[in-house]
């Protein structure tokens, strides 16, 4: 239970915050704020020892039982190391916050709220083990990023930011609501450690690739992976801790975790595989391409996560491989997710000191334009440091740790080849192709991230600010980031058993029946083979491209960035174009939604009717044809041919009584008196009345004029009427039942002492239907009364009139 | 220029209880012989514009200084009242109750709690016809 009081201890705590802010105005709320972050990192911490022990601890709270939805809070290797960078990255950056907003300019209220919620919704995703509530933070954590990226409102840009973050993330998440769904009808549970339970069944079935695919749109549109990052630049309008925080070290892995539980389902197939690493090794590629075309500082980082991202994407990809292969090769692809987790904590480190410095520098300078700023070292150089460091670790320099995952991971990509399976012997050796070209850029952009920021010269003209260095306080918590970059590069083996090693039993959990049983060793040093010569051609040539940037980077110029041209349009035609849709059809005018109707009405009834056989004409039942009814049948339909055709409303008014008073005489002629009364007196009313408007049309619509002849017109009236008329026939030819007329006419004097039949069906027998009709009646003449007396539009319009 | 018709007026005044003396009739015999509280409303309506047509609107709003929305009301709550009595008894919802009676002018009649009802929706007729033609016929 007390996990799962954890999870939402930050929401609890949010309900106070604004209190805070409007009471304690000497003291930054921000205060407060970082003893939630700083309370559960020690909480989780203290279950370090024993989850890398292999314990698991699991609490749940029923919240629909009837339904099976319970919030079941599961802790293991996986989810541990999560929460652990939730909550340590979160209490840093809220830290940093503290120095970074102003407490008398912010809204900070606002600001720490969303943080809170933020940080419970992605706790929630990490711990879920229930995947209806894993989807219910997720799309928190959707929510709260939106609010977050457009906390200053008033801009434009963090509008549109904010807007379209939402509509990628909340559109894989619904995709992703969808896999969910089908998976926990084909295991008929929704608990992912009882789905794991029973992978190998749920391989064999035909929602199998359906989920897949669908999970998988979640994982990628929340990761930013293949077409959809396109939101992640453009979420960089929100504040620098926002994007520290979020679009760099937590909710943006939140798709990674994903990938990383479902792993144990979803490894067996071949699908799974190449869309993972395929996506991954693609976007790594294309976006780290991208990121030297940048010029804001932000933006640089925005698609250097990106690239980071597909990196472990397609790490987790290869990991997924080990499930095929056993023998000499399987070592080789369990390192692959073992790689994976370690470059995952390696980039939530490096990334997030980076953004830190990134909002020190605009912080100081006023802007963050690459081409503005310059010459810094010496004036920031504790920045100066962090940055480098940071920067170095990216680019995969030795003495930082991101060196170590850069090797590992160059060993997978190199033995993809070597897995046989699925074609890969063919497409195989593209990977590790790929992946050091991605590399190069990779350096690259590093590099240029940081001479470009702190050598050269010092331009005080172009800068909003004169360049000084940040308030120590605000350096505490980069450096603290750096410090541990450093420090993972020296103890890498003890990071690999507290947090990776319980992480891969998590992903890998059909390998391995203990933590001990992960035989990975992690050493800087690993003698003169492939991967250090591709790493020293990657300093090499990234080198050489930097120096040469200049030359080449109107390259950038002629390749299209596709993929926010395709978002903008589809949001131009979802909004402009459905919009014109919608008035092609929705014209406003009555006759044409009649016809609409009719026509689906004859469609629906005679397809109906014909597909099912229910067509049958039997004449057997038919009564005989006397000479009345012909002389009266034709005068109907005089009647009806006049009040069609006539060019005067007036002979249309009299077409139609003669219609009512013949079909009044058809009830003489059938045998109902009391309709026949009736008919005869409304239709002399009703005569009246249209006699009525007509008299009180308007002088100018009086004309005399025949009714235009359309044939869309004409066709749809026919169809109406042949479908009606076929409808009775067949009716009439197959009467199922008999009548309960019988019972009517034995028991209407016995039972209801009366002797008209009509009368006390009416009155007696069905007597609730009148109850209603004379309440029908009664409304239509109040309504009418009412329409006739108040006329409140009218006496506005005059003193609108009197005003002017 | 309003001419005197005498001789309508005259008619009118005559045939006007002819007239509701025959919907009072249809009304009466309707559970026995065609006919019944709606045909019977609407002849009654038709009566009193008869009236109106021979006379004009304000005389005869003179002459039958009735309120015809609370006729409406009056006919609703009598059928409701008919149909929702039985309850009170213990029995459903619309159970009507007949007998037959030696009535010392009429001889032997049968009584049926389906005339009040009846007599319900005969005003009703009368009172909504009556709005509609008395709220046109003021309009302006």
């Amino acid at each position: 239970m007390n996990l799962i009081v954890a999870i939402f201890l930050p929401i609890l705590a949010a309900l106070f915050v604004p209190l805070l802010f409007k009471k304690v105005k000497q003291l930054h709320t921000g205060w407060f704020v970082l003893l939630i972050p700083l309370s559960l990192f020690f909480f989780y911490a203290s279950f370090i020892q024993r989850v890398a022990n292999g314990d698991i601890f699991s609490s749940t709270f029923h919240w629909v039982q009837s339904l099976q939805l319970s919030f079941i809070s599961y802790i293991d290797g996986l989810s541990l190391l999560f929460s652990l960078l939730i909550t340590g990255i979160g209490s840093l950056v809220v830290l940093y916050s503290i120095f970074y907003l102003d407490k008398s300019k912010e809204q900070l209220h606002n600001f720490y709220v969303y943080l809170l919620l933020f940080m419970s919704a992605m706790l929630g995703v990490v711990q879920s083990d229930n995947v209806i509530t894993l989807y219910l933070f997720w799309e928190l954590t959707s929510i709260s990023s939106f609010l977050l990226i457009a906390y200053w409102f008033n801009r434009d840009a963090s509008r549109f930011g904010a807007l379209k973050s939402m509509m990628i993330t909340v559109f894989g998440g619904l995709l992703m609501l969808g896999g969910f769904v089908l998976l926990s009808m084909m295991g008929d549970t929704y608990s992912i450690r009882e789905l794991i339970a029973q992978a190998p069944q749920l391989a064999q079935h035909d929602y199998f690739t359906w989920a897949l695919v669908l999970i998988l749109f979640g994982a990628f549109t929340k990761s930013a992976q293949g077409p959809f990052y396109i939101w992640l630049p453009d979420a960089m309008e929100a504040p620098t801790p926002v994007s520290a925080y979020l679009h760099s070290a937590t909710m943006v892995k939140a798709g990674i975790y994903l990938v990383a539980r479902f792993t144990p389902i979803f490894a067996v197939s071949e699908l799974w595989i190449w869309l993972v690493t395929g996506t991954g090794l693609f976007t790594l590629a294309w976006c780290s391409f991208f990121a030297l075309k940048q010029t804001d500082l932000k933006g640089i980082l925005a698609f250097s996560t990106v690239s980071q991202l597909g990196l472990i994407m397609a790490l987790l990809g290869a990991g997924a491989m080990s499930y095929h292969v056993d023998g000499a090769v399987e070592t080789v692809f369990k390192y692959a997710a073992f790689a994976a987790i370690f470059h995952l904590i390696n980039h939530a480190t490096f990334k997030g000191s980076l953004f830190m410095i990134v909002g020190i520098i605009d912080h100081e300078t006023g802007t963050r334009d690459i081409q503005k700023l310059g010459g810094l070292m010496s004036l920031m150089p504790i920045s100066f440091t962090v940055a480098m460091i940071g920067s170095l670790s990216m680019a995969g320099v030795p003495l930082f740790n991101g060196f170590l995952s850069k090797e590992m991971f160059l060993t997978a990509m190199l033995s993809i080849k070597e897995f046989g399976l699925f074609s890969f012997d063919t497409f195989g050796v593209l990977f590790p192709i790929l992946a050091w070209v991605a590399s190069v850029f990779t350096f690259a952009y590093s590099l240029y991230f940081v001479t470009h920021t702190f050598f050269g010269k010092y331009k005080p003209e172009q800068l909003p600010k004169k360049a000084h260095e940040a308030p120590i306080a605000m350096l505490v918590s980069p450096i603290v980031l750096a410090v541990l970059v450093v420090t993972i590069f020296f103890i890498p083996n003890v990071v690999a058993t507290y947090f990776i090693k319980p992480a891969v039993l998590a992903i890998q959990p059909f390998l391995y029946s203990d933590v001990s049983q992960i035989d990975i060793h992690i050493s800087a040093w690993h003698g003169f083979n492939k991967e250090l010569w591709m790493t020293l051609g990657i300093f090499a040539v990234g080198t050489l491209l930097i120096v040469t940037l200049k030359k080449w980077q109107h390259v950038y110029d002629r390749v299209p960035a596709g993929f926010n041209k395709m978002y903008d349009a589809v949001m131009q035609f979802s909004d402009v174009g459905m919009n014109r849709l919608a008035r092609l059809y929705m014209t406003g005018s009555n006759q044409t939604y009649l016809l609409y109707m009719l026509a689906s009405f004859v469609v629906l009834v005679l397809g109906t009717l014909f597909t099912q056989g229910g067509f049958v004409f039997d004449a057997s039942n038919v009564a005989p044809i006397r000479v009345y009814d012909i002389v009266l049948v034709a005068v109907l339909v005089c009647g009806t041919i006049i009040a069609l055709v006539t060019k005067s409303r007036l002979t249309s008014i009299i077409g139609l009584g003669v219609v009512g008073y013949s079909v009044a005489m058809f009830f003489v002629l059938f045998n109902a008196p009391d309709l026949a009364l009736t008919q005869l007196v409304i239709e002399t009313i009703s005569v009246a009345l249209f006699l009525l408007c007509f008299y009180h049309l308007p002088k100018n619509s009086r004309t005399e004029k025949r009714m235009r002849f359309k044939l869309s017109r004409f066709a749809v009236s026919f169809g109406v009427g042949a479908t009606v008329t076929i409808v009775a026939i067949a009716a009439q030819s197959q009467k199922m039942m008999t009548s309960i007329s019988e019972y009517y006419k034995e028991t209407v004097y016995s039972l209801a002492g009366g002797g008209n039949i009509v009368n006390v069906i009416l009155v007696d027998y069905r007597g609730f239907d009148t109850l209603f009709e004379i309440a029908v009646l009664a409304i239509a003449g109040l309504g009418i009364f009412a329409m006739i007396k108040l006329r409140l539009g009218e006496g506005k319009e005059k003193k609108q009139i009197e005003n002017k | 220029m309003k001419t005197n018709d005498v001789l309508l007026q005259f008619t009118a005044k005559l045939v006007f209880f002819m007239i509701f003396l025959f919907s009072v009739h249809i009304f009466m015999a309707g559970h026995y012989t065609p006919g019944g509280g709606f045909v019977g409303g609407l002849l009654a309506a038709s009566a009193i514009v008869l009236l109106i047509l021979a006379f004009d609107l304000k005389t005869v709003q003179a002459g039958f200084r009735i309120n015809y929305r609370i006729m409406v009301a009056i006919g609703l709550v009598l059928a409701l009242g008919t149909a929702a009595y039985p309850m009170l008894d213990g029995k459903p919802f619309f159970t009507h109750y007949f007998d037959y009676f030696d009535l010392p002018f009429f001889g032997e009649t049968s009584l049926h709690t389906a005339m009040l009802f009846d007599a319900g929706v005969y005003l009703v007729v009368v009172g909504v016809t009556m709005t509609i033609i008395q709220s046109i016929g003021e309009d302006e």
